[in-house]
């Protein structure tokens, strides 16, 4: 193929075959795709490890299992170990005899022999499934300024934003392939140039805004351009554990609702404290979001359900997945909105979900126990596997996710309104 | 009949009957049907695109912005183009995105044989996706052109 990218010698003897037909094709591929950007050079992943978004043993995906198996039968492995995204199924979420069935005999046959592949591939842990992987239980934190080849549009989104790190919003197979010859396409995400803010988001608010919703307002305006925010600062204080949970929840409705890759929060995310509005490209747009803002876009939602007023039959709080301290927040909101209304467990199925390595820590404490007395149960789950089939999509679910409102069919409502909806009644 | 210059994403000349999305197409959501209970026709499911919710996508020259939704995107597509229920070709309007990138590249590399061929043209521009509308006859040429008759 003829290659306008510079290549180093290496790369470009890979390319040719020097290592064999399947590696030459993965740099093919990946110079192909960089060059559809106007890579001018591949840049060494420098991050320790690597996340893939693929984690589920779909039937239907065969293609990729194969191509996967080339990649083994060649002794292409990943030279990063990797995290995954959650595992589809766990006995402990409340499914009906239907439901199991389609996921164990049609849905998700794949799953132990693609679990063996990944293991092939360089899994980190058996246990590394979690969208959260930044998490410091789970412990594929990126330093500031280290190059990945992740995906997964939540975990892109923090490791760009929160950490610094730099990743464009790479799709599977890309990510496993950036892994495999330990380059990526040197563009977008991974420049300066393309880290400039080409909007300004004014938050005029009059109390701290929703995650969800903000990253959603923001995620449907800006679709794939970088935001610089102004004015959340004064709700967020300091990057602590608490900001960094409503980050994690803000940038996935900006990645979900939109393709947001990267944003900056004056005086909160490292390139903001650091370069300040020098961040910001000279002819950037405006965009105020106040409480009517806020509304408007809520408003906005579509009720997927056939029956609108039916009672919500099941709660997934955790898309992406919670992170210790809001576990451990929740733990206090549920009890306390029980007691408020005379009850000893929820009110409706309510499932929250984790990584497995943040389960095992919050189950290690007080709160695990406090937790399991209200009712809720506790899952490593992807509630997006859980809900992408017609039977469950028929449920009446509600979420605080943005991102599971916009993949399914699961309705959408504020934090406070969730509470409500599960300590009290469900009506 | 009007023409339109492009960039070749995935290279190919070809015929088909236009389906149009004004909204970006949410691959993993519009292609569930067809990836995992058999639909060869590659009905779309994705509820919140009314342009093609409920729409045949396999064969049709598939009109968009761009992609959006789940970085699955490229190997959904991928999946699509190798079980042969991939669109015509894709045509979008704007710059491909990364993960319709993915998916056209992947598909090009690594799939053989003319019924996993997937041509792509991004940077048509606006004016291609106000004027083309469903069940318009699209010809692809080799050098980026598409015709809408």
């Amino acid at each position: 193929m003829s290659v306008k990218m510079k290549l180093t010698a290496e790369q470009q003897a890979i390319l040719d075959g020097s290592q064999g037909e399947t590696l030459a094709k993965v740099m093919e591929t990946l110079v192909r795709y960089g060059e559809l950007f106007g890579a001018d050079s591949m840049a060494p992943v420098t991050s320790q490890y690597n996340h893939l978004v693929t984690s589920f043993g779909l039937k239907a995906l065969g293609p990729v299992y194969d191509l996967m198996d080339k990649l083994i039968a060649e002794g292409a492995a990943s030279k990063q170990p990797f995290s995954a995204d959650p595992r589809p199924v766990d006995k402990n979420v409340p499914s009906s005899f239907l439901q199991d069935f389609v996921f164990r005999n049609f849905m998700y046959t794949k799953q132990d022999f693609y679990e063996d592949q990944l293991s092939k591939l360089g899994l980190m842990d058996r246990d590394a499934f979690t969208c959260a992987c930044y998490l410091d239980q789970v412990g594929n934190t990126p330093k500031e300024g280290d190059v990945l080849s992740w995906s997964e549009s939540s975990a892109v989104v923090y490791a760009n934003s929160v950490l610094g790190a730099r990743c464009n919003r790479n799709s599977g197979i890309i990510d496993l392939m950036g892994s495999v010859v330990g380059h990526v396409p040197y563009f977008g995400l991974l420049t300066d140039e393309g880290r400039k803010a080409t909007w300004i988001v004014e938050v005029k608010t009059t109390k701290k805004p929703e995650a969800q919703l903000l990253g959603s307002a923001i995620g449907m305006k800006v679709m794939e351009d970088v935001p610089y925010l102004v004015g959340l600062d004064r709700w967020l204080g300091t990057l602590d554990d608490a900001a960094r949970t409503y980050l994690k929840d803000f940038g996935a409705a900006t990645a979900s609702n939109g393709a947001v890759g990267l944003y900056h929060v004056e005086g909160i995310t490292p390139e903001a404290v650091r370069q300040g509005r020098e961040l910001v490209a000279e002819d950037a747009q405006v965009y105020v979001v106040d409480d009517a803002e806020l509304q408007r876009v809520y408003d906005s939602y579509p009720v997927m359900w056939k029956d609108k007023g039916a009672r919500p039959k099941l709660c997934f709080m955790g898309c992406p997945h919670m992170s210790l301290e809001q576990l451990t927040t929740w733990t206090e909101r549920v009890e306390q909105g029980l007691r408020d209304s005379g009850r000893k467990k929820v009110a409706i199925p309510t499932v929250f979900t984790a990584a497995p390595a943040v389960i095992e820590q919050f189950q290690a404490t007080p709160y695990g126990e406090r937790l399991k007395k209200t009712g809720v149960v506790l899952s490593y789950i992807c509630p997006l596997m859980y809900m992408n089939n017609p039977l469950s999509g028929k449920m009446p679910v509600i979420t605080s996710s943005n991102k599971l409102r916009t993949y399914t069919t699961a309705r959408y409502y504020t934090d406070d309104e969730i509470l409500v909806q599960i300590t009290k009644g469900g009506d | 009949m009007r023409q339109f210059q492009g960039r070749v994403v995935s290279p190919g000349k070809l015929t088909a009957k236009a389906l149009v999305s004004h909204g970006g197409l949410n691959t993993l959501a519009s292609f569930q049907k067809a990836l995992q209970f058999g639909d060869k026709k590659a009905t779309c499911g994705d509820q919140n695109n009314p342009d093609l919710y409920g729409k045949q996508m396999a064969g049709k020259a598939l009109c968009l912005p761009r992609t959006i939704g789940s970085t699955t995107g490229g190997l959904v597509l991928y999946c699509a183009c190798s079980m042969g229920r991939q669109p015509a070709c894709l045509l979008f309007s704007e710059p491909i995105d990364s993960l319709a990138a993915a998916g056209a590249v992947l598909s090009d590399v690594w799939l053989e044989g003319e019924h996993t061929s997937m041509p792509v043209v991004d940077s048509l521009g606006e004016e291609f996706l106000d004027f083309v509308q469903d069940g318009m006859t699209i010809n692809v040429l080799s050098d980026g052109v598409v015709q809408v008759i």
